[in-house]
């Protein structure tokens, strides 16, 4: 800080160097202790963040519920959204008469989005995005559709595999699980 | 007893060195003065040069240290029980609504004050060599303040602290590159639940609180280091060789006590008469309408509205915490220190900045709400570009405007003009918090308050 006070010089004591010029004793061995030193610092940065993260769970964390029966085909009118509280999703019934698992979470900043039903759109109630009955954004600032999660039919009952999100930036034909004709 | 005395005086080192060793006055004294300068610069007393904003600030940390201890022993960190906890420590335990309710004033207390604490700093020029890396940890101590009240948020895990902490953490996901994998790492889990309340619940009462008393140990010997406050002088002085100093007891000591008494007696006041709030018990499946992040992040919400959020994020984040880091490197030397607002020119571009940022901001929220809308206006182009890239040019536009019609119109010199451009930032900041947490209602639409 104050220029003026002149810095104690530091005693250094001076070690012979080998002949053959190479590195000191001394040197190496601070040397080493440095690398030990950082290596056991690393080694505990690892420790702690291994401890902390998620974690990879193992197949018998996996929830059994995962797979939700939702109900049989004929349950659900066409044109309909059926809330399921449990898995966190909306199951859809097109127009068309297929299905669709529609992710509640607004993909904004993952508030609940309602399905209204007079107008006919999910409303964010956080930052006012809409989205329609297919999960698409309708209006701003929600940067993508809503998340679906597979759906398949089994015996005229309609699953929804909710340990499984799909991500995808908007609606697809191919998103649709159709009962089978007959 | 005196033998009594004089082994107690013996842990402060004052042993019998000078006259009079056992007197408890002296051991508060050689104690005080340890941490406290005995001499200060008597121009540095001057209650408008400080406004004791940093005094009061480490009274409310020792306040929150204090409550959060006791609200320790009665609070129970798992989803239901936690709201469960709370309930009974406000109806059940002596004390109990109270102890929490100083513990939420002066958490809010303390985010206000150290903004007006930091913005005294710059404005006094405090921030330039040699206090620049103290300005550095000042500022990583606001941040660690602002994480404190965000972890503390969520802890009574009602319906107000489950959602404003989803949309915070959602903020996470949008962190180009690391998003997604910070903010599982921050939950515990893919989403909000039983991890995440325990990970914040030892981030609150374990990590932050320790890190945050030993930086401000840091902050408060670099202040000594640097020869303690900045001692006022106008640009056409030359700085005292050697400031008239006066004795710190009484001249400091007794100003700081009169700063922390006050204190004191405002929060308790604010605590007696107002209960902190409590809404319903979290419930995962209905967000409340509307959600809003804590007041203090209000503002960044509010530019959630209005830009994409990468670029919300990248705009308010990196590029606030980077500019507002360099600042003493970039600020240029000005001719003044501890004076406010530099010179008659700064205080002049000052209020120009206030100004036009005062009617700039409204007019600009107002006119992305009615009339703008590059989503529709653009379809086909993918969110990134239309909602990002373009508004965040925008505003990076209107800031080079505004620098450079400042500096053209008052022939403001470099420390004058930047000084400005941040009084520009500071009250845009400040508007589009109160646009978000007093005019926005339902669905997040603009109203008028009340109605």
């Amino acid at each position: 800080m104050n220029p003026k006070k002149p810095k104690p010089t530091a005693v250094r004591i001076e070690t012979p160097t080998p002949s053959g010029g190479g590195v000191s004793r001394r040197s190496f061995f601070n040397f080493l202790w440095g690398a030990l030193g950082l290596a056991a610092l690393a080694e505990l940065v690892w420790v702690a963040f291994s401890f902390l993260s998620p974690g990879k769970r193992s197949a018998g964390d996996q929830p059994a519920n995962a797979v939700v029966s939702a109900g049989a085909v004929e349950s659900f009118p066409p044109g309909t959204v059926e809330a399921f509280q449990r898995g966190q999703f909306y199951l859809v019934r097109l127009d068309g008469g297929g299905f669709l698992a529609l992710s509640c979470k607004c993909t904004h900043l993952g508030c609940t989005v309602p399905w209204v039903a007079k107008e006919k759109k999910f409303l964010c109630p956080c930052h006012a995005s809409s989205f329609d009955i297919t999960g698409n954004v309708t209006a701003a600032p929600a940067p993508r559709a809503l998340d679906v999660f597979p759906v398949t039919i089994e015996n005229n009952i309609v699953k929804v595999d909710t340990s499984r999100r799909i991500k995808r930036s908007g609606f697809e034909a191919k998103q649709v699980t159709y009962p089978p004709k007959g | 007893m005196v033998k009594i005395i004089r082994n107690f005086a013996s842990f402060f080192n004052l042993s019998s060195r000078r006259e009079d060793p056992g007197s408890p006055h002296r051991i508060f004294k050689t104690l005080v003065f340890h941490i406290r300068p005995r001499m200060v610069a008597e121009r540095t007393l001057r209650f408008t040069l400080t406004f004791g904003l940093g005094g009061t600030a480490v009274v409310l940390v020792t306040l929150q240290l204090f409550t959060g201890i006791l609200l320790k022993f009665a609070y129970e960190p798992f989803p239901v029980q936690a709201y469960d906890s709370l309930t009974r420590l406000q109806a059940g335990l002596a004390f109990g609504q109270f102890i929490r309710n100083i513990h939420f004033w002066s958490a809010n207390f303390l985010v206000g004050v150290l903004f007006l604490h930091g913005l005294r700093v710059f404005f006094t020029g405090a921030f330039r060599p040699p206090r620049r890396v103290n300005w550095i940890v000042g500022l990583s101590l606001f941040v660690l303040v602002l994480a404190a009240n965000l972890t503390g948020y969520l802890l009574p895990w009602d319906q107000l602290a489950y959602w404003a902490t989803t949309i915070c953490l959602g903020m996470l996901e949008y962190i180009p590159g690391i998003g997604q994998r910070l903010q599982q790492w921050v939950m515990g889990g893919p989403q909000l639940g039983p991890a995440t309340l325990r990970n914040f619940f030892a981030l609150h009462t374990a990590v932050l609180p320790v890190v945050i008393v030993a930086l401000m140990t840091y902050h408060f010997w670099k202040t000594r280091k640097a020869g303690g406050l900045v001692v006022p002088h106008s640009p056409l002085e030359v700085p005292e060789e050697k400031p008239a100093m006066v004795p710190s007891h009484p001249n400091l000591l007794l100003r700081e006590a009169a700063v922390a008494l006050s204190a004191i007696a405002f929060v308790l006041t604010v605590a007696l008469l107002f209960d902190a709030p409590l809404g319903l018990p979290a419930n995962p499946g209905l967000s409340p309408n509307p959600t809003k992040a804590p007041w203090y992040f209000a503002g960044v919400q509010e530019m959630l509205v209005h830009f994409h959020p990468t670029f919300a994020l990248l705009i308010v984040l990196a590029f606030a915490l980077a500019a507002f880091s360099l600042l003493p490197y970039l600020g240029g030397s000005a001719g003044s220190t501890g004076v406010w607002f530099i010179s008659a020119i700064g205080r002049r571009t000052a209020v120009a900045g206030a100004v036009a940022s005062g009617l700039i901001t409204p007019l600009a929220v107002i006119l992305d709400e009615a009339v703008v809308d590059f989503a529709g206006w653009m379809p086909g182009w993918p969110p990134e570009i239309s909602n990002g890239l373009i508004p965040a040019a925008l505003f990076i536009g209107l800031l080079a405007g505004v620098t450079i019609a400042i500096k053209k119109a008052f022939r403001a010199p470099r420390p004058e003009t930047v000084q400005a451009l941040v009084v520009f930032l500071v009250v845009m900041f400040v508007m589009l918090t109160i646009i978000c947490a007093i005019f926005r209602g339902e669905s997040m639409a603009l109203r008028w308050p009340g109605i």
